[in-house]
């Protein structure tokens, strides 16, 4: 195996004991988690913090298991592997896009006040930056917090908040000056359970049917002082670092699911005989799956060299943009003709092929849009 | 209480398995190897009691350099050590195996051995008691109960149709069924503490055992495949009473099933 070059013993026991779990304790009851539009996140989290896979890269003293980027992508890799995207997204949030800035930039008060208790599972985390006026252009917010002796008076809205309405805490960027440019925003961990915090209902959405997402509300809600990660002022290049833990996130889950769909697919079109002959034997129809596979491998070829970049400390922002840009046109790509090699069955709710496909368009979309990876590669790139 | 498990890697039991050229032995390329299930169970119910009672749960296997990894499984489950009997390139069957075991296990502190009923490989069924027989300790075969009292180990176990409650003073030797626990899950920090543990490696010559003593008493003479599952049939007929006629014709004296 290829990837054996890549990976020791010890990555190869962790990549089975995620394995395993998913298999026993996640795949079962995926389908009842779609069909009830919602995972409880506190019993699921527990199990994966007990297990150490949401601290995997975190500093032991956190709670954490002291592991490099490679077992972080070994986590993807297999999570990936779950029949659905919207646990491997509320994961991604817990791990790689509400918690990296806490531990980066925050007080050791709030390592051990959110910090420990999201990597224990205890706590589920959401990452609250995009409003209804603002989502790419995350400097366009209009959320507010206003300092006030000991505490900050929060005002405004956030939405499309990915475990909004289960999450214990939130990591909020709010506006904390009206001047203009960078240094006017501040990154918060906002407690759910403060007065003046309500959330809207769960959205209904294409796809990640069972990841729960909300429109929240702060109406004067009072945060301690003490809640401010790192410096006033600070939060927008705090975000824009902490984003490229959650795109790199993206990466192995890309790479991984169109693998996934190529063998479902693969396996369908054995089976499915048309003018008598399985379609498996349509050059037209191979050589679609081909070039997906084809693509999935450079992908993570691309994903392993950024790991290695950072690994030697080197800054991945272009690279990782042009995987984000990569795997989002992929993804969509391989979904599309995945569900069309399907005929009439792919058109169908219930189908994993059709979970795949509404659930991967938000790839994407989130966490930077593929037109903002362009941008950010074109001046990268110095244009 | 000092607790040992017997353990043995098999192929997973999701492999594809195919004969090798010499008709008498498995394919082992591409093959994937696990712990055998039912000594999951037993490492589960030793870690169990060692939990209760406190004391040490050590691994001990008869194996080549690749049991390490079902060996650093189980110590990542939480076992604290390993001895690995190396008998590489040894023809060796169940007595040979238990006879190995039994020189082993008497270097060690012990109170009390778990072992699977049966290796899901080979399911010779034999390992466990002929360990015990070897070592003039009692046996509990197939427990789904197993519980240390007042230096004695009470068990529940499967019969044909049933259960029995079975009791026997430490020390003693206890294979497991399904339904006993629940094996639990590796954790990253349980793998990464298992690369700590120690694991001692011994060969069959270092327990003072010749190779004539282990000389198979069972020899593979060959493999096969079981046959290949036949397509359905479609009973044909003109009216649903003809093909019902036909279906009742065919299993009555065809299949003789009614």
């Amino acid at each position: 195996m290829a990837s054996d070059i890549y990976f020791n013993k010890d990555h190869h026991a962790v990549r089975m004991a995620v394995r395993e779990f998913v298999n026993k304790r996640i795949n079962p009851y995926v389908d009842e988690w779609e069909k009830n539009g919602f995972i409880p996140l506190h019993q699921v989290f527990k199990q994966m913090g007990e297990l150490g896979f949401l601290g995997i890269r975190y500093d032991l003293q956190y709670g954490g298991e002291g592991l490099d980027y490679w077992y972080e992508c070994i986590f993807y890799e297999e999570f990936a592997h779950i029949k659905g995207c919207s646990l491997p997204l509320a994961a991604a949030v817990q791990i790689s896009m509400a918690t990296p800035a806490i531990y980066e930039f925050g007080s050791e008060y709030l390592k051990e006040t959110y910090l420990k208790p999201a990597l224990k599972g205890e706590k589920v985390a959401a990452i609250a930056v995009t409003e209804p006026g603002a989502g790419s252009d995350v400097s366009a917010i209009c959320t507010t917090a206003a300092a006030n002796k000991d505490h900050y008076i929060l005002n405004g809205s956030k939405t499309y908040i990915t475990n909004g309405a289960q999450a214990d805490f939130l990591t909020l960027l709010a506006r904390t000056s009206d001047e203009p440019g960078y240094h006017s925003f501040s990154l918060f961990v906002v407690p759910t359970d403060l007065p003046g915090f309500s959330a809207g209902p769960k959205m209904d959405k294409l796809g990640m049917r069972a990841s729960d997402t909300a429109e929240l509300f702060f109406d004067n809600m009072k945060i301690p002082a003490q809640n401010l990660i790192g410096k006033q002022g600070e939060g927008f290049i705090y975000q824009m670092k902490q984003f490229q833990h959650e795109r790199f996130a993206v990466l192995p889950l890309a790479y991984t699911l169109v693998r996934d769909m190529a063998d479902i697919t693969v396996e369908h079109l054995k089976n499915r005989v048309a003018f008598a002959k399985p379609l498996i034997a349509k050059q037209v129809l191979r050589h679609r799956l081909a070039g997906y596979l084809a693509q999935a491998e450079s992908l993570q070829q691309l994903t392993y060299h950024i790991i290695r970049m950072k690994m030697a400390g080197q800054d991945v922002t272009k690279q990782v943009s042009m995987g984000k840009l990569i795997a989002g046109d992929l993804i969509i790509k391989a979904a599309g003709g995945c569900l069309q090699m399907f005929g009439g069955s792919g058109f169908i709710n219930d189908t994993l092929i059709s979970r795949y496909y509404r659930d991967v368009r938000l790839l994407s979309i989130g966490g930077g849009a593929s037109e903002v990876m362009s941008d950010i590669i074109a001046k990268t790139s110095g244009f | 209480m000092d607790i040992l498990v017997l353990l043995k890697q098999v192929p997973d039991t999701e492999s594809m398995i195919s004969i090798a050229d010499d008709g008498v032995s498995i394919k082992g390329d591409g093959l994937k190897y696990v712990i055998n299930p039912y000594d999951e169970l037993a490492v589960e119910q030793a870690l169990k009691i060692r939990e209760a009672q406190g004391g040490t749960v050590t691994i001990v296997s008869v194996g080549s350099a690749k049991t390490e990894q079902a060996i650093r499984t189980g110590l990542a489950m939480g076992a604290d050590k390993a001895v690995l009997i190396d008998a590489t390139g040894m023809m060796i069957d169940g007595l040979g195996t238990a006879k190995i075991m039994a020189a082993a296990i008497k270097e060690l502190p012990c109170d009390l051995i778990f072992a699977g009923h049966r290796a899901v490989d080979d399911d010779n069924y034999l390992v466990g008691p002929a360990t015990a027989e070897f070592m003039g300790i009692p046996n509990i075969s197939m427990a789904i109960k197993a519980e240390v009292q007042d230096g004695a180990i009470v068990c529940q176990c499967t019969v044909e149709g049933g259960t029995k409650d079975v009791k026997a003073m430490l020390p003693a030797l206890v294979t497991t069924q399904r339904g006993l626990n629940e094996p639990r899950y590796t954790s990253l920090p349980g793998i990464m503490k298992a690369k700590r543990k120690p694991m001692d490696v011994k060969t069959v010559a270092d327990l003072g055992l010749d190779a004539a003593e282990l000389k198979p008493l069972v020899t593979i003479k060959s493999m096969s495949q079981p046959p290949e599952r036949k397509g359905g049939r479609m009973i044909e007929g003109d009216s649903v009473q003809a093909k019902v006629a036909e279906l009742v014709r065919v299993l009555h004296e065809e299949a003789k099933v009614i």
